[in-house]
C-alpha cells in the first residue's frame, strides 16, 4: 500500500487512503522523509481521514514522522482524525504531543498560512 | 445460550493484524455495535494482535459472537504459546506500560472493553479474553 505523498509550493500534503500495515506504516515514513529531504518542505499535512484504527503503533509511529520532521526544521499537521477514532485513542491512553491537527485539508493549509504569517 | 460463532484469524505477520482488525469490525457491524464501540473493538483487537506477534511471533486471534436472551457482545480472545507474563498485575498498571517497561497496553484494552481477562504461564503462553456487550 503506497501512501501519495503531493507537493503544494512548500507543503508535502501525504494522504492515508486505507488502513496501513505496520510495515506499510514504517515505509510511509522513510518515504515521507526522503521527500521532506529531497524538497526541502518546511511543512507536511498528514491526513488520516479514511484511517479507521490509530492504535499505539500508527500513533508512534506518526509522533516519530511530526519529530523527525521538526529536525529538519518542517512543521508536520495532523488532519482528518475522525470522532470515533479520537475518542478511541483518548480512552486507549495515546498521545499526540507536539503534534499540530487541523480539522481537514483546508484546515490544515489555512493553519500553515497562519503560522507563516506569524513569522 | 446457543453455542458462540467463532472466527478464528491466525497471527503470524503484521498483514494478519489488519485482517484479524477488518473481520472484528465487520462482526461488530453486524451485531449492532455503534460506530464509536465498532471502533473501541477495532483498535482493541489491533493491540491485542500486535502484543501476540511481538511476544509470541504467532498465535490467534479468535472472534466470537454472544448471543444471550436480552444482550449481545463481541469477545476477543487472543491465544499464543509465548513466553508468558511473569506478572500479570504489573503488566496491568498504567505507568508501568506507559515507562517503556512491558509496553503491552493492557490497561488501555481494559478500558476500551467491558470485561478483561488474562490467563498466562510463563513458558506456556498467555490467552488475554476481552469481551464489549452491546447496548439495544
Amino acid at each position: 500500500m503506497m501512501v501519495p505523498i503531493l507537493k503544494q509550493g512548500h507543503v508535502l500534503i501525504a494522504t492515508i487512503m486505507a488502513a496501513l500495515s505496520d510495515e506499510d506504516m514504517r515505509q510511509f515514513r522513510e518515504a515521507l522523509l526522503d521527500r521532506v529531504v529531497t524538497s526541502r518542505a518546511s511543512a507536511v499535512i498528514i491526513d488520516v481521514m479514511a484511517m479507521d484504527v490509530l492504535d499505539s503503533f500508527a500513533t508512534r509511529t506518526l509522533r516519530e514522522i511530526a519529530y523527525m520532521t521538526k529536525l529538519r526544521g518542517a512543521k508536520t499537521v495532523l488532519v482528518g482524525v475522525q470522532p470515533e477514532v479520537a475518542l478511541t485513542m483518548v480512552q486507549l491512553g495515546l498521545h499526540l504531543e507536539g503534534v499540530a491537527t487541523a480539522l481537514d485539508l483546508e484546515e490544515g493549509l489555512a493553519y500553515l498560512d497562519r503560522v507563516n504569517r506569524r513569522r | 445460550m446457543a453455542p458462540p460463532c467463532a472466527i478464528r484469524v491466525p497471527i503470524d505477520s503484521d498483514g494478519d493484524i489488519i485482517i484479524a482488525r477488518q473481520k472484528g469490525r465487520a462482526l461488530a457491524t453486524e451485531l449492532g455495535f455503534s460506530p464509536t464501540d465498532v471502533v473501541r473493538i477495532a483498535t482493541a483487537i489491533s493491540e491485542l494482535a500486535r502484543n501476540v506477534l511481538s511476544y509470541a511471533a504467532s498465535g490467534e486471534i479468535r472472534l466470537e459472537a454472544l448471543n444471550s436472551r436480552n444482550r449481545c457482545g463481541l469477545a476477543i480472545v487472543a491465544i499464543d504459546r509465548g513466553p508468558g507474563i511473569a506478572d500479570v498485575e504489573q503488566a496491568m498498571q498504567d505507568a508501568y506500560s506507559t515507562s517503556g517497561g512491558l509496553g503491552l497496553g493492557l490497561p488501555g484494552v481494559r478500558r476500551l472493553m467491558d470485561e478483561f481477562k488474562i490467563d498466562s504461564a510463563v513458558g506456556e503462553g498467555t490467552t488475554v479474553s476481552a469481551t464489549k456487550w452491546c447496548r439495544r
